[in-house]
């Protein structure tokens, strides 16, 4: 089980070698914070499959994005990407992952946590940030902010809101990675700059929140030169030693001394985060004038998603408090 | 990828190039070339110091590397001010227009900042490997080491983790070819650099002692004790003494 808290990362501290962490699909830790009409970088609970049976001891107004893991509420289904009253004494669980690898939890108001270096992002090498630094364990009690207003869902168990979101990642996706030319794309020989754009890449077994490791045909450098360390990012894609490659995930490192040949774009980096081990992917190249076009086409419907669900939350609040 | 000129800091003689890399959508890098060498990381110190006081607009946050300069940026702002460039030559031309000023003050002189070692053999697991590959003795090897005073060129790879240099010729070591656990504390050379590693962790240096400092606390507001510009000096403790300071950091 690998749920730890997690927000849209820790920024400013990259100059002391801490890492910005946060959600692997920043997307759907959005979607899920907006749905609730809860800022996107409110903490979420970041799941894998198997994920944790999570008891409400009070009522709730939840809502999961990303993954689908096949929930239920007191063994009644509930949809993904949709708002959720639930009632104290109710239990969420997580069956089986039906298509993507990461699920989120959103909590109308939050949760009680303390800030570190003003991110509630889990910094799981440095112990600290999210809850106690680490992954949840059993038995942890997770404290809910309290709302000013009655979420009970009457005598229900829970009840399903009557907005949502959609599944797509509000982009089309082209079923190529899109790629912007690294530092050294150029150290790669003719043959390996051929073979990158052209071969599968197929995500290895050893990956995780700090990089996904692909295998494929290796790819040769041209130089023997090496490199001092300098700045990664997530989504560096970097060419090893032994000629595999590596994709720098939520948790990479800082700095690092290997060849950076590309990185992947901002908007395509949730799929990436969605997809599991033995998933084939390939890679095309993009440029700024693209890339930057989606990022501002995935934020604008970010934001209209933010305006038009807080308008129904509420709509439904001031029904609510007139019935 | 073009090269620009950069008339330049008062502590560069000559007139310095440098190359901007994209680090995707959201970062830019720029690099003065794949070397280590002190002016130019001063110069690269210098500006991100000035970056530190002046910000600019958009910018997230800047990270200094050995001969390098990254700036992580806010796409999305930028292109609401940019008009019809693209947030990077956008950026990229801001950097351009400040790299290209007078810029009157130096970096930051960092702190003087003296490291308490333990050189037993318990410790410096790799001496003994050193100083058969070198041909040089141990104390030599730790004679060496603690005689010079480094330079902070860069923070990265954990949390804390100070790149330092240059270490003595005759005691730079290649790294490992596997990574190995190393212990908290630390004290290793790759190549010519020394670093200490702050947390538990693999890694690939030749270990020669161990600090009993806490180089890294998150209960801290500034939860690291090196800042990158420091100079560092390293001075040889008993191992009763590392575990008297050791207890008392506890």
């Amino acid at each position: 089980m690998l749920d730890t808290i997690q927000d849209l990362g820790r920024q400013g501290y990259q100059q002391v070698g801490i890492n910005p962490t946060g959600a692997m699909d920043q997307y759907a830790a959005a979607i899920a914070n907006i749905l609730i009409g809860n800022h996107p970088n409110e903490p979420v609970i970041e799941m894998h499959f198997p994920a944790a049976t999570i008891l409400f001891e009070h009522p709730a107004m939840i809502s999961l994005s990303g993954a689908d893991f096949n929930v239920s509420i007191n063994e009644n289904p509930v949809p993904i990407n949709h708002p959720v009253l639930v009632n104290k004494n109710t239990t969420l669980q997580f069956h089986s992952p039906k298509n993507k690898s990461r699920c989120y939890l959103a909590i109308k108001g939050g949760m009680k946590l303390p800030k570190w270096l003003n991110s509630y992002s889990t910094n799981l090498k440095a112990e600290a940030g999210g809850f106690s630094g680490r992954r949840l364990l059993k038995d942890d009690v997770i404290e809910l902010n309290e709302l000013t207003y009655s979420i009970q869902p009457d005598e229900n168990d829970f009840k399903i809101l009557p907005w949502k979101a959609n599944e797509d990642f509000g982009i089309e996706y082209p079923g190529q990675l899109m790629v912007l030319p690294g530092a050294e794309w150029e150290w790669l020989d003719a043959s390996s700059q051929e073979k990158f754009l052209k071969n599968p890449f197929f995500i290895s077994h050893n990956s995780d929140r700090m990089g996904y490791h692909l295998a494929s045909e290796p790819l040769h450098s041209t130089t023997k030169s090496e490199l001092v360390s300098s700045a990664v990012s997530f989504g560096s894609i970097q060419l090893l030693p032994d000629g595999q490659l590596i994709i720098l995930m939520a948790d990479h490192q800082t700095t690092g001394g290997y060849p950076r040949l590309g990185n992947i774009i901002s908007v395509h980096l949730p799929m990436l985060a969605q997809m599991k081990a033995g998933d084939k992917i390939r890679f095309n190249f993009t440029d700024h004038q693209a890339a930057e076009s989606l990022l501002l086409k995935q934020q604008q419907h970010l934001l209209q998603l933010e305006i038009a669900c807080k308008l129904r939350l509420e709509n439904y609040i001031h029904e609510m408090s007139h019935d | 990828m073009p090269a620009f000129t950069l008339p330049l800091y008062n502590l560069m003689p000559e007139k310095t190039l440098y190359k901007i890399f994209s680090l995707g959508d959201s970062g830019l890098t720029v690099d003065f070339g794949n070397i280590i060498d002190e002016s130019l990381n001063k110069l690269v110190h210098t500006a991100f110091f000035q970056l530190q006081k002046d910000p600019i607009p958009g910018m997230i946050e800047a990270l200094p590397a050995y001969s390098s300069l990254t700036v992580y940026y806010d796409t999305f702002f930028i292109r609401k001010i940019s008009g019809q460039k693209t947030a990077f030559e956008w950026m990229s031309e801001k950097i351009k227009e400040y790299l290209s000023k007078e810029k009157n003050e130096n970096e930051n002189s960092g702190s003087l900042i003296r490291i308490p070692v333990c050189y037993e053999k318990e410790y410096g697991i790799d001496l003994e490997w050193i100083a058969s590959q070198n041909n040089i003795p141990v104390e030599e090897i730790i004679d060496l080491h603690k005689s010079a005073t480094y330079r902070v060129y860069m923070l990265g790879f954990l949390p804390g983790f100070a790149y330092m240099g240059m270490v003595n010729e005759k005691i730079a070591s290649p790294r490992k070819q596997q990574p190995l656990p190393v212990e908290a504390g630390s004290v290793g050379i790759a190549g010519k650099q020394t670093g200490i590693y702050p947390l538990r962790s693999p890694g690939g240096w030749q270990i020669i002692g161990r600090t009993p400092l806490k180089l890294f606390d998150k209960e801290k507001k500034n939860p690291t004790l090196f800042r990158s510009g420091d100079s560092v000096q390293f001075y040889s403790i008993t191992k009763d003494e590392f575990e008297n300071i050791k207890s008392r950091n506890a």
